[in-house]
């Protein structure tokens, strides 16, 4: 993904409207690397969110990358929130991450409705799981 | 603001209808400066436009003094005391109940039995009239369009008695028709259980009509009024339903509280469902007998603020021009489909001629938690998802809908707020 964290941040405090902030998130999903049609099956599917969303991890070389799509557009780009927070990191550096502290600093914490923080914990949940399982197999 | 739908009875027609000339004639300005949860911005500089009334209404001022009261002053248990906060508080609980036999116009307050909600009351009639009364073969007719609160304890009651659930399919336009109605009736037919007013498209289905029908073939009658009592006039004795059950936080009340009417004659013959408290006559460890309707229905301490707040919101309800705030209602409605229309990728769903309160939508390639997502950081508060009538989603092919739902305080300016945010929606999906 071209966006950064940073730049998440940056432009979060540029823009001082939630609808506008909403729009970013859903360019932000445009740039999610594009998940294969195939890998959108039932046991890919994260429960508890208020939209579908699949989520697969990738080994490479140590770390994980993921693979994940929804389809809600504003759901994809907090999807591509979290995977900038977790992908590429090793099993270790996952587990010791916490994505809590970038939707304090974003004010996504208040902002979202329960269902999706719940959905969103969901998600953050199988990453972790995720990560657990290749890192128990290697 | 302003608005004289042609269906309004102009000033001299309501003079020369005594029936409604006893409240003054509707003023939404009015009815609106009594809900103090109007008056606040959202998010900042987004002042609330609230289109999720089916979800829950709303509470006006005098609702809210009523349970602050029923804390503040008569806070005692109710039937139990000879003190003076008791015998307050159970006045003003009981008297709850004859409100509510006055909007319903049931013949007998003992026909009124105070739930938590809707949903309990349906339980209640599937648990008790259900399990005493179906057998192998029964059937239970539902229609397509019901919530899921009058699907799965029929699903449950079904399947321990080897019953069977029966379904009126419906229309594309989201309509219940006779014909489908009576042609799935048969004489097997036990109970039909359907909606007055439907959650998830509004359709105000026939409910007079069906309910004779139903009688017709031997069956008994559940009618599901949770949006229905809301939105119309409700008369039971004319309706003849065997039971009609709303809850009351629908109707501008509290949650927690809900009203089963049921004819005296089956809540008699019907046992009691939940044991405990209040609904004994006498006990001993060889057996009970049951105290007498309405309390028979009613184990354990009841909803007692709850109640009463649901009472207050009925006065308040009855103080209103009904034949001006149906026809308010209505054309803010029509307004809202017309409006709607104006979208480009927007498919109304639910298209009966006869509708009240409800304008679901989906939009073309816009999942409806992004449109309600954006709508609410514009301060337009709508509900998205499958509106727990997933199998009226199914007949339309998608998971879930947007919903904007009407109450007695929204204008033809929210409708075009909700409008304009959904155009904003549109621009950000290029």
């Amino acid at each position: 993904m071209k966006t950064s964290l940073d730049d998440v941040y940056e432009t979060f405090e540029l823009l001082d409207d939630w609808t506008d902030r909403y729009g970013f998130l859903i360019e932000l999903g445009g740039e999610l690397p594009p998940m294969p049609e195939e890998l959108k099956v039932p046991e890919h599917k994260v429960k508890g969110c208020m939209s579908q969303v699949w989520l697969v991890g990738v080994p490479k070389d140590g770390t994980i990358d993921f693979l994940a799509d929804s389809d809600a557009h504003i759901v994809r780009g907090l999807v591509a929130l979290l995977l900038m927070i977790y992908g590429g990191k090793t099993p270790a550096e996952i587990a010791a991450t916490d994505h809590q502290a970038v939707l304090a600093r974003l004010g996504l914490d208040k902002h979202l409705s329960p269902g999706r923080s719940n959905g969103l914990h969901s998600m953050v949940k199988r990453v972790k799981e995720l990560a657990a399982a290749v890192d128990a197999s290697a | 603001m302003s608005v004289t739908p042609e269906v309004a009875p102009s000033e001299d027609a309501s003079s020369a209808a005594p029936a409604s000339s006893s409240a003054p004639a509707f003023d939404v300005e009015a009815v609106r400066a009594q809900f103090p949860a109007l008056q606040q911005e959202v998010h900042p500089g987004k002042p609330l436009v609230y289109l999720d009334s089916a979800a829950t209404a709303l509470k006006p001022q005098v609702v809210i003094d009523a349970v602050t009261e029923a804390y503040a002053k008569d806070c005692a248990n109710v039937h139990r005391a000879v003190h003076a906060l008791s015998q307050r508080a159970t006045a003003k609980f009981e008297g709850a109940r004859d409100s509510v036999r006055r909007f319903l116009n049931a013949e007998k307050r003992e026909e009124i039995i105070f739930v938590r909600g809707c949903t309990e009351g349906i339980n209640l009639v599937a648990q008790s009239w259900g399990r005493a009364n179906l057998g192998p073969g029964d059937e239970i007719l539902l229609t397509e369009l019901e919530h899921h609160s009058n699907i799965v304890p029929w699903q449950l009651v079904a399947e321990e008695k080897g019953a069977k659930v029966v379904v009126v399919p419906m229309t594309d336009a989201g309509e219940i028709t006779v014909e489908a109605f009576r042609a799935k009736l048969s004489e097997r037919t036990k109970l039909a259980a359907f909606t007055h007013v439907s959650n998830a498209l509004g359709t105000i289905l026939p409910v007079a009509e069906l309910t004779r029908l139903a009688h017709d073939a031997g069956a008994k009658v559940l009618v599901d009024g949770a949006q229905g009592v809301v939105h119309q006039r409700v008369d039971v004795r004319a309706l003849d339903a065997d039971f009609y059950v709303f809850s009351g936080h629908k109707l501008y009340a509290p949650s927690g509280i809900g009203v089963l009417y049921g004819k005296e004659a089956l809540l008699e013959a019907m046992p009691p469902w939940q044991g405990g408290g209040d609904m004994i006559d006498r006990v001993t460890f060889e057996g009970s007998s049951w105290n007498d309707l309405p309390y028979k229905y009613e184990a354990g301490t009841p909803a007692i603020a709850q109640a009463i707040g649901l009472g207050a919101a009925i006065e308040w309800l009855e103080g209103l021009d009904w034949d001006g705030m149906i026809a308010h209602e209505t054309a803010v409605l029509e307004h809202g489909a017309a409006r709607l229309g104006e979208l480009e990728r927007l498919t109304l769903r639910g298209t009966a001629p006869e509708k009240a309160s409800v304008l679901g939508f989906t939009l073309e390639g816009i999942h409806p938690t992004d449109a309600g997502t954006i709508l609410d950081a514009q301060g337009v508060a709508i509900r998205t998802g499958h509106h727990c009538a997933q199998p009226v989603m199914d007949h339309f092919g998608v998971t879930a809908t947007a919903r904007a739902s009407l109450g007695v305080y929204n204008t033809n300016e929210d409708i075009d707020a909700l409008v304009s945010g959904l155009k904003k929606v549109e621009s950000m999906f290029g």
